[in-house]
């Protein structure tokens, strides 16, 4: 397990070995395929990956929301302790949306077009809580003020449809904080939002976080997006973690390939009218992946011992790298303009 | 509102006038009644009487002008069959029609939506394989055929309900109807059944549809993440989605129940308009047709209304009128 250093505190969430597989026709696609992850109360830890890199799936296996023909074959999720990948529907249903709740990444799709929201709010607080209609909905009031929503009491009487995409964002996470959880996974939240009120959404979330003490998953592709806002950052690859470790200390001298490659493709990076540096070739099918390391195939280190599968190795405090041969002292990573 | 529904009246009326210019038309087209009321045996002076009665002498616009002069104030013209008011011969017989047009629409909201909703949210399961492939059959088989069977099966050869006519009525809440009787209820069975078979079969699909296509949105998802009880999830956010196509739907149908029971009608000798119209159009009792289809026409267009209004209250993206969101 990663963290030594915080290893007097009971973490929020510990996930260990995780393998989320969907049985199709096809053949067993190994979405996730061992992962282990941890999240300590107030903190926030960046999942970075590319599309298919099963982050979501990461994100709704805690959840308990993976459906046919998904499943939970195997490893742990340990919430305060509690194990989840055995806990009963019910268990798992009264966790939702109270300890542990969840932000999508459409806010156009998330909320149900036809209710108005202070009923979607309301709902939220008394499926958990058995509180009068008139607190319930001075906490929905409440949740909408502190995500920073003018004039909330007009705003709870509108529907979906009426407000913005920003605004409905904002909606969906004050309905994630309304009832102060311990842990909110919050999937892509602002890819689908416009730079500006993604800048804004990013600020109120990191600001809500440390004021509640509540953990956050932050899931995206974009590492410029959880560079500024993570505490710690989890970079996925193929339903694996590759690496892990402080924000700061994986942004300015990555040790996988692939997190180096991902650094290298940011734009920012680049001097204006060269080509943009981007990783070779594609992800590859989970269904069917390389023997040994599964970025083998794409990857500039590779040497003969990555046709075995590598193991996650610490290479120093809270750090974690999947790699035989990580990007190492003899060559400093490229990219050493933090942000 | 107010003016979004007078616009929609007077779009309406025009749809009538045209619609009454159409089938007066038509109507002096195919065959003379005259030969079909009067004794065989008359002689010509009679025959002349007659035509003249009828008002059929003149020519066939002056016809139209008089009956739109009645129209206006309410008079669609007299049998020519019962001489007495073609408007209040339907009206009589109306309630008998609304009756089985009402249960047969009970009938695909209380079948047809649980069935929908069962068969959408379990697709794989041997019940809702069967519940689609008994649909198919109600969409396919023949109306008439469905009724000539229930006959035999039920009246004939198990003896548990009659086959013909409506049952005693009963006034109840100052309506007076079969449904309150339970010989009535007895007799409206088969009828609105073989009446409701289409659309039960109807509502099935589109609640499926519906269903399907809404349980893998997000917002399911989310208010799954939110901890919502699947009963609550299904009862209110699902159920409120999938209720927008079904509620137009069953509207625009409730109209063609009234119009077209006269199949059903005929085979369960039920004494209703439909009943009423084909036994017109055999003696080609002229005012008795133009009469049934204006208030026919008129139903739906009120039923369209109705349906109108009804979508914008379930979806409230959809506001009547010029006053945008």
């Amino acid at each position: 397990m990663s963290g030594s250093d915080q290893a007097a505190i009971e973490p929020t969430l510990a996930v260990s070995g995780l393998k989320t597989h969907f049985f199709t026709k096809a053949g067993v696609v190994k979405a996730v395929d061992g992962v282990s992850l941890h999240v300590n109360p107030g903190e926030i830890l960046g999942l970075v990956g590319e599309s298919g890199s099963g982050k979501s799936i990461t994100g709704f296996s805690i959840l308990g929301l993976i459906d046919a023909p998904g499943r939970i074959v195997e490893g742990s999720i340990r919430y305060k302790g509690r194990e989840l990948t055995t806990s009963s529907d019910e268990e798992l249903r009264s966790l939702r949306g109270d300890r542990i709740a969840m932000i999508f990444q459409d806010p156009m799709m998330t909320l149900n077009p036809v209710l108005r929201i202070d009923t979607q709010m309301i709902e939220t607080v008394h499926v958990h809580h058995r509180v009068s209609k008139a607190e319930a909905l001075e906490r929905a009031r409440a949740a909408l003020a502190e995500v920073g929503i003018p004039s909330p009491e007009s705003r709870l009487k509108n529907y979906p449809h009426e407000l913005s995409g920003g605004m409905r964002q904002r909606v969906a996470i004050a309905i994630a904080f309304i009832n102060k959880p311990d842990l909110i996974i919050a999937d892509e939240p602002t890819t689908a939002l416009d730079v500006t009120i993604q800048a804004q959404i990013l600020a109120e979330a990191q600001a809500l976080c440390a004021r509640t003490g509540t953990a956050m998953i932050w899931i995206t592709h974009d590492l410029a997006v959880v560079s500024s806002l993570a505490d710690r950052i989890a970079v996925m690859y193929a339903g694996r973690i590759v690496e892990t470790g402080r924000t700061a200390d994986v942004v300015s001298a990555p040790r996988h390939p692939y997190t180096q490659g991902l650094i290298n493709s940011v734009p920012s990076h680049n001097v204006r009218g060269s080509r943009l540096n981007q990783i070779p070739g594609m992800t590859p099918s989970l269904i069917n992946l390389p023997k040994g390391c599964a970025f083998r195939t794409r990857c500039p280190q590779a040497i003969d011992a990555c046709l075995e599968p590598p193991p996650i190795r610490e290479i120093g405090p809270g750090r974690e790298v999947r790699c035989f041969n990580p990007v190492g002292v003899a060559r400093p990573a490229t990219a050493e303009a933090a942000p | 509102m107010t003016a979004y529904i007078i616009r929609r009246l007077m779009q309406s009326a025009a749809v009538v006038l045209a619609m009454s210019v159409i089938v007066f038309l038509g109507l002096h087209v195919v065959g003379d009644p005259v030969y079909l009321l009067i004794d065989p045996q008359a002689d010509q002076a009679e025959i002349e009487r007659t035509i003249r009665r009828l008002g059929l002498d003149q020519p066939i616009w002056m016809q139209y002008f008089h009956f739109l002069k009645g129209a206006l104030s309410g008079d669609l013209g007299k049998s020519f069959v019962h001489g007495t008011s073609a408007l209040k011969l339907i009206v009589e017989r109306m309630p008998a029609t609304l009756e089985i047009a009402i249960a047969a629409t009970l009938m695909a909201i209380l079948l047809g939506i649980p069935l929908g909703l069962y068969a959408g949210l379990k697709p794989d399961s041997f019940a809702s394989k069967s519940i689609m492939a008994t649909s198919i059959l109600g969409f396919s088989l023949p109306t008439f055929w469905v009724g000539i069977m229930m006959i035999m099966v039920f009246a004939v050869m198990l003896g548990w309900l009659p086959s013909t006519g409506r049952g005693p009525t009963a006034t109840f809440l100052g309506i007076t109807s079969s449904l309150f009787t339970i010989d009535g209820l007895r007799h409206i069975t088969m009828p609105a059944l073989n009446l409701a078979l289409l659309k039960i079969s109807l509502v099935i699909r589109l609640t499926r549809a519906g269903t399907r296509e809404a349980i893998h949105q997000d917002y399911i998802k989310f208010a799954r993440a939110k901890g919502i009880p699947t009963s609550r999830i299904v009862g209110v956010h699902l159920l409120k989605n999938i209720m927008i196509p079904v509620v137009t739907v069953l509207g625009l149908e409730f109209g063609s129940l009234i119009a077209f029971s006269v199949v059903t009608e005929t085979i369960f000798a039920w004494p209703g308009m439909g009943k009423l119209l084909i036994d017109s159009i055999q003696t080609l009792d002229r005012p008795i047709i133009v009469a049934y289809l204006i208030i026919i026409v008129m139903l739906f267009v009120v039923i369209n209304l109705i349906v109108d209004i009804l979508y914008s209250i379930l979806d409230p993206r959809v506001r009547i009128g010029e006053k945008s969101a």
